[in-house]
């Protein structure tokens, strides 16, 4: 739970300064503006983190999303089958590159720097230029306005829940957790760990996917370049949400929240006029603050 | 009839060579051999760029296991702003630029490891948020505008000896320095043994600690000397120079033999790393081959030589 209260204290802090700068904000409309562009990066965040449960990093997420956004916006509305059948190519490819690191111990560094490149060059082959356009009713549902509570926020909560559950709660993601951190004692134990590899990359293509589809529902049209900083975010919100890159240590609840406050800590920047030029090197610093905070937990916990 | 059958007794850092070679020859064959001489020359250049950063890139990640500096990119264009900024156009002042870009990129690799240690972050995660903080100062320092070199800056980092491009042979110096220095020096066998395991090298009375901060340094001080030849090769510096280097610099340490999981270097193999990659551009561009088809080529060259040589051993 400690893990969770650092990322949770910081949108926190950040939610009552934007609060107090602008009070209009703290409403059902304000917070659906502020938090829609959170969605695909609460999916992407995810998908990187059951990649670094495994002890691999993925280099390529962000521009698999922006494939799945070239597919969706060519694709989608006019044949949709077709549409079907690319996305699930691609993920069958994402967990077929899973199978080749796990096979040949590759790096698994250099195998996803690999594939961001082969992503990025299909989405270009598909569509040269950004274009194509998200079928109605995927732009309707990303903007609907469903009761109590915003979308993003309903999003969140379900990935929130639906990860603890899948990780935390269930026999079959203790295994996962434990492959990532003793792979020994989980092949000992009887698990096939070219099995795990190869869901567990095929789960975060998936996530990948879903990440993508959102994200296309919010700009409308597809674009190869749409996502390249999702890579390294994604990592930042894991690493943000207590995670770490020895394998094994992940926290879906904080991976969410994590990702909520990496997408508002820049409007949070706006909210205070930072000029743009400084606004990188805030965001640098609101980074190093609230790591920081992790060194003051783990010295009272240990 | 596989290629498995005969065991070809090809060392890990060897695959880049040969892979350049063939690009090379694809390349000359498709436009002739009077281009022979001028591919090369043009490759050696851009190469020289990439086995500086590399050299940077790969002393940290073999100072052990997560280690590796994201920030290049930023600390590359920050030091060729503050050196242009400083040069302001005139020749007088091309050494105290230079200078001055090797203090600050030092300075900025100092600050990425006391950032690591102080803050106990994970390297991947330390660089990436101070490359934010060196991207604004960089922004301060240049905004929009485009800073040019001095004539001399310019007509250093593009200079032939007869048909000797010096730069390149520079960094072919640094790289044999290199395999020098982590065979023979005791900072070298320090740092190696560092990235083999840090709790055997404590034991054995290495300051670990001194170790990393200078390969950081080291890193630092490369990607700022990076900066500065490239803004005078390529006509001044631009916001976005370094940005290719983030991956490349990555790709051209691990391809070229270096383990990730550090403790083993190999200075040599960068170089064949980045002459493929450059010769296949050069490739790709004889052809006429179109970004997403170039994409998805580099992608798959890199997924298969990755896959095909032989992993480099670690203790």
């Amino acid at each position: 739970m400690v893990q969770i209260g650092l990322p949770a204290g910081a949108l926190l802090v950040m939610l009552v300064i934007i609060f107090a700068i602008r009070p209009a904000v703290i409403s059902y409309f304000g917070l659906t503006l502020l938090l829609k562009l959170a969605v695909p990066l609460v999916f992407a965040s995810l998908s990187q983190m059951l990649i670094i449960m495994l002890g691999d990093i993925d280099l390529s997420n962000g521009s698999f999303v922006g494939l799945i956004s070239c597919i969706i916006a060519l694709y989608l509305e006019d044949a949709p089958a077709m549409a079907a059948l690319l996305i699930a190519g691609a993920i069958l490819a994402y967990a077929g590159f899973g199978l080749l690191i796990h096979r040949r111990a590759l790096p698994s560094i250099i195998v996803t720097l690999g594939m961001s490149f082969i992503w990025l060059g299909t989405a270009i082959l598909l569509l040269p230029a950004p274009g194509g356009s998200a079928p109605d009713w995927l732009v309707r549902f990303m903007a609907w306005r469903p009761p109590l509570l915003p979308l993003p926020i309903w999003f969140a909560i379900a990935a929130a829940v639906a990860g603890h559950f899948a990780l935390e709660r269930s026999s079959y993601g203790a295994v996962l957790r434990g492959a990532g951190e003793n792979p020994r004692a989980i092949a000992r134990a009887g698990w096939s760990l070219v099995g795990i590899r190869v869901a567990t990359y095929s789960a975060a293509g998936v996530l990948a996917a879903l990440a993508g589809v959102t994200l296309t529902g919010l700009t409308t049209s597809g674009d190869p370049n749409v996502a390249p900083g999702y890579t390294l975010l994604g990592i930042a919100a894991v690493i943000l949400g207590g995670g770490s890159f020895t394998g094994g240590i992940v926290s879906p609840i904080g991976t969410v929240v994590g990702a909520l406050t990496l997408s508002l800590a820049g409007s949070l920047l706006s909210f205070l006029a930072v000029s743009p030029t400084w606004q990188p090197a805030a965001q640098g610093a609101i980074l190093f603050i609230v790591l920081a905070g992790r060194l003051l937990w783990a010295e009272r916990v240990s | 009839m596989t290629l498995r059958s005969v065991r070809v007794p090809l060392p890990p850092w060897s695959y880049g060579f040969v892979a350049a070679l063939a690009m090379w020859g694809a390349s000359v064959a498709y436009s002739g051999a009077g281009s022979t001489a001028a591919i090369l020359a043009t490759a050696l250049f851009f190469a020289a760029f990439s086995v500086l950063v590399g050299t940077g890139q790969m002393l940290v990640i073999a100072s052990g296991p997560g280690n590796i500096d994201l920030s290049i990119p930023a600390v590359l264009t920050l030091a060729a702003y503050v050196a242009m900024t400083v040069m302001h156009g005139r020749d007088g002042l091309v050494v105290a630029g230079l200078l001055l870009a090797l203090v600050v990129g030092g300075a900025a690799g100092a600050f990425n490891y006391l950032a690591i240690a102080v803050l106990r972050l994970p390297p991947i995660i330390a660089t990436l948020a101070s490359s934010f903080v060196f991207e604004s100062l960089a922004f301060d320092l240049g905004g929009q505008t485009h800073l040019r070199p001095p004539d001399l800056l310019s007509a250093f980092a593009a200079l032939r000896v007869g048909s000797v491009p010096v730069a390149p042979v520079g960094v072919m110096a640094l790289t044999i320095a290199t395999v020098l220095a982590l065979r023979r020096t005791i900072y070298g066998r320090h740092l190696l043994a560092t990235g083999q395991s840090e709790r055997a090298a404590i034991l054995a009375g290495v300051d670990v600690g001194r170790v990393r901060f200078l390969a950081y340094v080291l890193c630092g001080a490369a990607a700022g000397l990076t900066g500065v030849l490239l803004a005078g090769f390529s006509g001044g510096a631009s916001l976005n120079m370094g940005d290719t280097y983030l991956l490349s610099s990555i790709a051209v340490v691990v391809l070229g033999g270096t383990s990730v999981s550090g403790g083993q270097a190999n200075a040599v193999g960068i170089w064949g790393a980045a002459l493929f990659f450059d010769l296949m551009t050069t490739m790709l561009d004889t052809f006429r081959i179109q970004a997403g088809g170039r994409y998805l080529v580099t992608g798959t060259l890199i997924v298969l030589i990755v896959a095909v040589v032989p992993r480099p051993r670690t203790g």
